[in-house]
Order: structure tokens, then C-alpha cells, then sequence
């Protein structure tokens, strides 16, 4: 079982979010970058259980400039077998999704698995990118997998509940929560990692079709109303009367 | 060219969010000045009413490897009819089948995506439209550079509104192959709307102690007929179930009334509801975050006040009878 794992780099989660250059970049100044959630404690882990499990190697793959490989790092000492980078800026959803998948054509692999969205651009559009352009099966938001030579079944999250299908390998997988549990780096995995290979590769130069060109923080509330907890008829009446929700 | 609205059907009936996504093409098409024709797949109960959301057509696509969803067959009988409608713009619902289509569709016509979008384009000078960005802490606009547009709308970002429509049911065919993947079951709660089309979302966290506690948030909920929520360590701990998680790492929601009961308002639990029209906090500590992002705010312990606000709600929900 030979898995490509796709993982990016996010913004940390209580980073401050401004922009600059008149609301067209997002300021990065003094903002912590971490691994993608979704790729780092479900995409990655589950790929290194199905190694444990059926053996295989799994490669990590990122597409972006050279400060990405601090995260590409933690991904091996988490337990990738080795890394590739794909040495361009990441414009948008379709070029990544094609430097990706030119690159899967030159591999062997099984599984291709993403995280379900990435936290700063909340897009969830890559991986049935990636799908279309290897002609293969998708299963997005995946909460469970079992697999059983070439055949998986997978639990996928859908409005209210989940679907249960089958697939055979090859194929597509973006992970929810669920799919399996965080694991933290030890020592000897970030030693180890210092030695695998991260392999860095040109970009066949796709263009991208979309560009953000402003970005907006929402508008403040105008202040909490405070209502006495002993009246709840008063904000019961502001509910409806007021905010006109109920 | 026409804008083409893929009007989803879940368990065979037509829902909210495609209600909502005719609603949006049918303002867009009148924008540019084109058709807005619906497209519905299988078994769509319901289907009739598109035309009053606005569809001047709706297309009804059977056949029996699209009985159960493979978003590979669906992306491919969706780009397959765009072409044939001569698709300028394509909208989905931004939900768990529109997400494993939306891509699909985008490559096969060779065309620009935006995901979650909402509001309408801007059309001065291009194309551009807006969407949620850092879960929900901020709004990105997005210049699409392509002829074909595909856009997946947010759910409950748009209001639905009835418009004059004519339209009547016409069957479209359409060659498909075997799909790939086998839908073995599909588990649905019944009865209860699912988080993200929840107009109301009553929501506790770690305030409420223990999980045997949660009766009165539970009637709560059934009073208001919303949908219940909760904080991310709750579902970790295991007091509620996975899917009910909603934030930054959880499911974004953006409902007309968002209820937060014992839960601070960390950071990663505002990203995915700030969003909500308003905002409801009850909470002890007077110091919680969660009172900045609010629009009412109750300050009490939760226990004494919420079956407070149930007596009120039964009040007022009788008087309205
Ligand atoms: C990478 C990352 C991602 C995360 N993603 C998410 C996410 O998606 N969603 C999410 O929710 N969290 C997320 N978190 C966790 C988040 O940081 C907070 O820890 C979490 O939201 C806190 O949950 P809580 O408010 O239920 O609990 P607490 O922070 O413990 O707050 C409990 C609140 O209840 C109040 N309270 C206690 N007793 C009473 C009473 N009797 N009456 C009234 N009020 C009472 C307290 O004053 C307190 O404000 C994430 C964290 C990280 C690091
Ligand atoms: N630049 C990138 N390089 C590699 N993988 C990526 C990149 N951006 C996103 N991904 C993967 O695609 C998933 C979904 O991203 P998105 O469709 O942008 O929300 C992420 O969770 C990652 O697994």
C-alpha cells in the first residue's frame, strides 16, 4: 500500500488574521505557521497506519517555496517515509491540484489522501481536482476506513449523518475527524527525519484561473446587550421582536 | 449561455440548500442577462417547485449508475449537460456532495471554481465574488479568470426568495458508465435538520459539566424546533457526538440564531459560528471571550437560566398560537 499524503501549511489557529498592501495580501508578520489540521492529525496518521498495517511507504507531498519545509519536516518525523515538494507558489485550488497530480503519474501509489479543507482558505476543492485529473474514485470526508487487500470501506460525513462505500484502490481520500487519532513527534522521529529524503521538484508551470483581489475582516458588533437573568421574557421578546430570529 | 443550477436531491427530495442555490442563479441569470436552468438527478421529489425559486427549466437526468451518488458519474453527467446548455456559470450547494463535485466539474470544463461563495458576483470589469476565508474570520473577493465559472454556495448565506417562474420538467438523456464506487448504506437522523442548514442552533460546552446534564439543553432545542451544537473537548471527551463539533477544526455554521451555553469562546470556536446573524451567550463568567462576539448576553449561571428561558420561550410560543 503506497500512499501520497498532500499536506499544507495554515496559519496557526489563533493567529491574528490582518492584510496589507491595501487589503490584497494577508499579513504574515508575526503569524505562526503550522501544519493543515486535517492533513497532519487524520490525512498523515491514517496513511502510516495502513503502512503498519499492509506495508508500503507513504511520501508526503506539498506544493510551495522553500519556507514550506519546516512543516514538510514535522511530517516525517511523524512517520513519512520520505518527501517531495514542488518548488511554486501555490496560486490557487487547480494549479496545486495539477502539480499534484502530474506528479502522482510518476508514482506507484494506492492512495492519494488530502485533509478535508485547508483552515485558511476553506476551499475542500483539491482532492476531486486531483481525482478528475488521475480519472480515479473520490471519497471526500472520510471519518473511518477499513481496508482489506484492495478493496476499502469508508465512512464518509454528509449533512446530518454519514454514508458507508466501497472502493477499490486507486483512489482519492480526504479525511475528517475520525479517521484517526493525533500523533505527536518524539526524539528519535525528528533525529530521523533530518536524514530523509525531501526531494524537491520544478513546477510544470499550470496557471491558475482564480486570484484573490481584496480581502475584508468582518464588521465589529456593535456591542453586547446584556439582559437580567431574571428576565427571560425580555429576551425572549428581543429575539423576536428585535433580532426577529424566533 | 445560461447559468445552470445543479439542484441537489439528497435521499431523493429536494432541500433547503437547493432551494437556496435556484434562488442565487436565478439573481445571477437575471444580472447577465441569461437563463437559469435547474438541473436535478434521480429521484428529486419536489422538483416542480424550482420554478418558483426562478429555474425557467428544469432538466430531469435518470439513470441507473446515478441511483446512488459517485461524485465521479455525477461530475461527469453535470459538465456533460453544461456543455449541451451552454453553461456560462454553473452553481452548486456548497454541501458534502456538492464539495466532491464541485473540482470534478471544474477540470471537466475546463473552468474557474469558488467554493463557498456568498453573495452574488460583482461584474464590474470581470468577474469576482466573495466567499468566507480563514474559517470565517474574514471575507476574501475572488477574480475568476476563465470563461466557464463554477461556484458552490454556502449554505444559509443567502435568503430564499419566490420569484415568477414558468418552468416545467423536461428529461434529458445521457450515456453513463459503471461507477467506481458502491454506496453500501447511508445513516440519517431523522426529524432533526442537520447542522449546517439549521436556521437555529442552540450549542453548550464544558460549562455544562456532564453530559447527563444536557435535558435541558436537548428541550431547549425542541422548543425552538433548532438543531443542538457543541464545543469541540465536549465531543473530544465524548459527552456528545462527533458530528455536533462545530469551529475552526468542527463544522462551520452560519444560522439566524446561534445559542452558546457554558462555552468561553476560544478563538477556534468563534471561527466557525461568528458568522451567525445573532448571537446568543449565556455564561457565568463575566470575563469569557464569547460576551465580544455576542449580541445578547445573559450573565447567570447556566443551570438557573436556561430552564428560565425554557418557561419563557413555552410562554411566548403558546401566546403565539
Ligand atoms: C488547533 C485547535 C483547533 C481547535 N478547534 C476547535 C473547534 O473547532 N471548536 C471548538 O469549540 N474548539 C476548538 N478548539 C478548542 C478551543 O481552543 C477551546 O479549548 C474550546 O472551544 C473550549 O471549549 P468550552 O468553551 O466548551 O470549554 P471551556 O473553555 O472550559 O469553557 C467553559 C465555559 O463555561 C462556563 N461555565 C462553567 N460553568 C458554568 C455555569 N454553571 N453556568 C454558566 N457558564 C458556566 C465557563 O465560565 C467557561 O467560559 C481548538 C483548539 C486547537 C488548539
Ligand atoms: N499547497 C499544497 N500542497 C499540497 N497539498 C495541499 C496544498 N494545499 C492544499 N493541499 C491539500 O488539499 C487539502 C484541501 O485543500 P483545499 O481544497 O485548498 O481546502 C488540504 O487539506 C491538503 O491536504
Amino acid at each position: 500500500m503506497n500512499s501520497l499524503v498532500c499536506i499544507s501549511k495554515t496559519p496557526e489557529t489563533t493567529a491574528k488574521i490582518s492584510f496589507n498592501d491595501n487589503n490584497s495580501q494577508f499579513d504574515t508578520e508575526g503569524v505562526q505557521f503550522i501544519m493543515n489540521p486535517y492533513d497532519e492529525w487524520y490525512a498523515l496518521v491514517r496513511a502510516l497506519e495502513a503502512k503498519e498495517q499492509h506495508g508500503g511507504e507513504v511520501t508526503v507531498i506539498n506544493v510551495g517555496p522553500a519556507s514550506n519545509d519546516v512543516v514538510i519536516r514535522k511530517a516525517l518525523a511523524i512517520g513519512a517515509d520520505k518527501a517531495v515538494r514542488v518548488d511554486t507558489e501555490a496560486n490557487d485550488a487547480f494549479q496545486v491540484a495539477s502539480e499534484i497530480a502530474n506528479y502522482a503519474k510518476t508514482g506507484n501509489f494506492d492512495l492519494i489522501y488530502l485533509g478535508k479543507e485547508t483552515i485558511d482558505y476553506n476551499g475542500a476543492e483539491l482532492g476531486a481536482m486531483i481525482a478528475e485529473l488521475l480519472d480515479i474514485a473520490y471519497i471526500s470526508f472520510a471519518s473511518k476506513m477499513e481496508v482489506d487487500g484492495n478493496v476499502a470501506k469508508i465512512e464518509r460525513d454528509i449533512e446530518g449523518g454519514i454514508e458507508v462505500v466501497e472502493v477499490q484502490t486507486p483512489f482519492v481520500i480526504s479525511a475528517a475527524k475520525g479517521l484517526a487519532e493525533q500523533r505527536i513527534p518524539n526524539m528519535r522521529g525528528i533525529m530521523m527525519a533530518k536524514r530523509k529524503p525531501l526531494e524537491v521538484v520544478p513546477s510544470s508551470s499550470v496557471q491558475a484561473k482564480v486570484s484573490v483581489k481584496e480581502y475584508k475582516l468582518p464588521e465589529m458588533k456593535s456591542g453586547v446587550k446584556l439582559v437580567d437573568p431574571d428576565n427571560m421574557d425580555e429576551l425572549v421578546r428581543l429575539l423576536s421582536e428585535e433580532a426577529k430570529v424566533i | 449561455m445560461s447559468v445552470l443550477v445543479y439542484a441537489e436531491s439528497p435521499n431523493g427530495k429536494i432541500k433547503k440548500a437547493a432551494l437556496e442555490a435556484v434562488s442565487y442563479g436565478a439573481k445571477l441569470s437575471k444580472l447577465m442577462g441569461l437563463e437559469c436552468i435547474a438541473l436535478v438527478i434521480g429521484a428529486a421529489e419536489g422538483k416542480e417547485e424550482l420554478a418558483s425559486y426562478g429555474a425557467s427549466k428544469i432538466l430531469q437526468l435518470d439513470h441507473a449508475n446515478l441511483q446512488s451518488f459517485d461524485s465521479q458519474n455525477f461530475a461527469f453527467a453535470i459538465a456533460e449537460i453544461a456543455k449541451t446548455q451552454n453553461a456560462g456559470v454553473l452553481v452548486l450547494s456548497h454541501s458534502a456532495s456538492g464539495k466532491s463535485i464541485a473540482g470534478r466539474v471544474a477540470v471537466r470544463l475546463n473552468a474557474g471554481l469558488v467554493s463557498g461563495v456568498n453573495a452574488l458576483p460583482n461584474l464590474e470589469g470581470g468577474f469576482s465574488v466573495a466567499k468566507g476565508v480563514f474559517s470565517g474570520k474574514a471575507t476574501a473577493h475572488y477574480q475568476v479568470d476563465a470563461d466557464v465559472k463554477v461556484l458552490s454556495l454556502m449554505g444559509n448565506a443567502v435568503p430564499l426568495e419566490k420569484q415568477e417562474g414558468t418552468g416545467t420538467v423536461e428529461s434529458v438523456q445521457l450515456e453513463i458508465p459503471a461507477p467506481k464506487t458502491k454506496v453500501l448504506e447511508v445513516k440519517t437522523q431523522d426529524g432533526v435538520v442537520p447542522l449546517p442548514e439549521a436556521e437555529l442552533v442552540v450549542s453548550a460546552g464544558r460549562g455544562m459539566k456532564g453530559p447527563e446534564n444536557w435535558g435541558i439543553i436537548d428541550e431547549l432545542a425542541q422548543i425552538l424546533g433548532a438543531t443542538t451544537a457543541c464545543s469541540r473537548p465536549v465531543a473530544d471527551i465524548g459527552w456528545r457526538p462527533h458530528h455536533e463539533h462545530v469551529g475552526q477544526t468542527g463544522v462551520a455554521i452560519r444560522p439566524n440564531l446561534y445559542i452558546a451555553i457554558g462555552i468561553s469562546g476560544a478563538i477556534q470556536h468563534l471561527a466557525g459560528v461568528n458568522s451567525s446573524k445573532t448571537i446568543v451567550v449565556i455564561n457565568k463568567d463575566p470575563e469569557a471571550p464569547f460576551f465580544k462576539a455576542a449580541d445578547y448576553g445573559v450573565q447567570a449561571d447556566l443551570f438557573d437560566v436556561v430552564p428560565k428561558l425554557i418557561e419563557a420561550l413555552k410562554k411566548y410560543k403558546a401566546s403565539q398560537n
